[in-house]
């Protein structure tokens, strides 16, 4: 069960919104590349999140560049889950990959600020502001084994393999 | 049921009968990083306790995004990236060599290849029939030391061009109409396929050009079949024996079909802040520029910068205009030397930049000023894109770039042929 507030960004938010390019210089400073999580969507964004909370977007989350710390810089941002209407591919596998939850579902139907409870036993997220709730998309189930392991590296640390 | 490109390819690198849809485990013939995300494969890799790479000199690391380095951290990077190389046995594309897609595609990649990048645009090596595709670093880590990696089969578009280009209009505007048409998010998971008339008649350059920003709807690869234009083109890079025929079956199931009259295209350009948001070169008269960048992994090759020399011959940049060219490799540079490309070009006022990305990722080269903006042949002009989220970017041929640069500001190509 994952509780916070909700964050609302448009559609097409790309990596290069997520994390500029002008801080390449960063790449191997995580925390100092953090700092800059989600700046050119909102500049403010660092100052404002707390741990816990979540990003709720429009549709095609995450497109563009392959660049894997714009899901690293999210998670280091403190945001648990990423609810979306849809990601782009390699964000979405990314986001897995590090052990960041990306959910799809029908964001319109969450506000800026609402409070949100996530229960991945049920496959719903309950705005608690609201008193609506709705069912998040599943998994393919190699996702879900990664996702249970925390990340790509610790499965791979597990399994030595992917399990088929 | 016959089978697309990707299902034929997946199915033969997992030894499944893979169906879109399916989940299956593939054979990796070639992984690769380049600077920006390298350093963070490397650490994962040694953090997942995977002691060596299946295949070293089928893993290559590209120094190109920042290249030369222009701040110490990432020099550092650059350091980091060398030591791997030594310590892994990886090969190692060094500074000025060029772009890691215009390189796999000269040296790497053949038909029916599996090949995964830690680069959005590896899809570029798709004109070449391999099943190429971006992954974030820690993928391709992975995929690096196991040989392998898990794909979902995409589903597939069937793309069919027919007709002529008519003059001013080449792939590039093809390929931008029809993000524009497909929306950036259009073929999500997708492969795209292309096929047609005109796609038999393209040379490889094209093809490069239209594959390189299949991502750009969305797309898992953008693949071509491997023809007789394959096949010069690997026999012309000393590699004729790695061809082999690549097409999908007559009777292959596709998700949905696109038929592009190349003949009713016309100078097409993507403004600002997404690629899908297209219109016409001459519907922008007036927009004014302060940059013109031609080169990057979708538009840096011998026939783009050909194409501009041409237009430039005897003319100038605009005096408020500055003309970027950055070739994507060593070879197309001394190539665009010995046809007198670079003369034509540097007459023309162009500054060149060295092989490699310039200033397309905003790390260093022509990072645009507050309100300024730029026409580019590159892939991308998301907000941010050029290293200021107060630039304007807005993308299209070499030839629009090319009158552009004389006009100062967007022009269609055809008023200066």
């Amino acid at each position: 069960m994952l509780k916070g507030k909700a964050f609302k960004f448009g559609d097409d938010i790309s990596t290069d919104h997520i994390c500029p390019g002008r801080y390449y210089h960063l790449r191997s400073d995580l925390p100092e590349l953090a700092k800059h999580a989600m700046e050119d969507a909102d500049t403010e964004f660092t100052c404002k999140v707390k741990a816990g909370d979540f990003i709720v977007a429009g549709s095609n989350f995450g497109l563009g560049s392959s660049r894997e710390h714009a899901a690293v810089v999210i998670k280091m941002s403190g945001v648990s889950a990423v609810l979306a209407k849809s990601a782009a591919r390699i964000f979405y596998r990314n986001a897995i990959n590090v052990g960041l939850p990306l959910l799809i579902c029908d964001t319109d139907r969450i506000g800026d600020g609402d409070e949100l409870e996530i229960d991945f036993e049920s496959s719903t997220v309950k705005d608690i502001t609201t008193g609506d709730e709705l069912r998040f998309g599943n998994f393919p189930d190699v996702m879900l084994r990664i996702l249970e392991e925390g990340g790509l590296i610790p499965y791979i640390k597990r399994h030595g393999d992917f399990k088929t | 049921m016959g089978k697309t490109i990707a299902e034929r390819i997946l199915s033969d690198s997992s030894g499944k009968d893979a169906r879109a849809g399916d989940i299956v485990i593939a054979h990796v013939d070639l992984a690769f990083v380049q600077d920006g995300t390298g350093p963070l494969a490397q650490r994962q890799l040694a953090e997942s306790g995977l002691k060596s790479l299946a295949d070293p000199q089928r893993t290559v690391l590209f120094l190109d995004h920042a290249a030369p380095v222009p701040s110490k951290e990432l020099a550092n990077d650059h350091m980091t990236l060398r030591r791997f190389a030594i310590e892994s046995g990886a090969v190692l594309s060094e500074v000025g060599e060029g772009v890691c897609h215009q390189l796999v595609a000269e040296s790497y990649a053949s038909p029916g290849q599996v090949i995964v990048g830690a680069d959005s645009h590896t899809v570029t090596a798709g004109a070449l029939g391999a099943f190429a595709t971006g992954m974030g670093s820690t993928d391709v880590a992975v995929a690096m030391a196991l040989g392998k990696t898990w794909f979902r089969v995409p589903e597939s578009f069937k793309v069919t061009v027919s007709g002529v280009f008519p003059r001013g209009v080449y792939a590039k505007d093809l390929i931008l109409h029809l993000i524009g048409v497909l929306g950036a998010d259009g073929a999500t998971y997708k492969s795209l396929e292309f096929g047609g008339e005109t796609v038999d008649n393209m040379s490889m350059a094209q093809r490069f050009t239209i594959a390189n920003m299949a991502v750009e709807a969305g797309a898992k690869v953008g693949l071509f079949p491997a023809d007789e234009v394959t096949r010069r083109y690997l026999d012309s890079r000393g590699r004729g024996d790695s061809f082999r025929p690549v097409a999908p079956d007559a009777d292959a199931d596709y998700e949905k079909s696109c038929d592009i009259d190349a003949a009713s295209l016309e100078p097409t350009v993507s403004m600002p802040h997404t690629v899908d948001n297209t219109t016409l070169a001459s519907e922008l008269k007036g927009v004014r520029l302060a940059q013109v960048v031609i080169g990057t992994c979708t538009n840096g090759r011998l026939e783009d910068i050909a194409v501009a020399a041409d237009i430039l011959k005897g003319r100038k940049r605009h005096p408020d205009t500055r003309l970027l060219v950055a070739p994507a490799s060593r070879g197309v540079l001394q190539k665009a030397i010995e046809a007198g490309y670079v003369q034509t070009l540097l007459d023309a006022g162009a500054t060149f930049l060295p092989p490699g990305c310039g200033p397309c990722v905003g790390v260093h080269q022509g990072v645009l000023g507050d309100g300024e903006a730029c026409l580019s042949t590159a892939n991308r002009n998301f907000k941010g894109r050029m290293g200021n989220p107060n630039g304007l970017i807005y993308l299209a041929s070499p030839a629009t770039a090319a009158a552009s640069a004389i006009a100062g500001e967007i022009t269609d190509p055809r008023e200066f042929m």
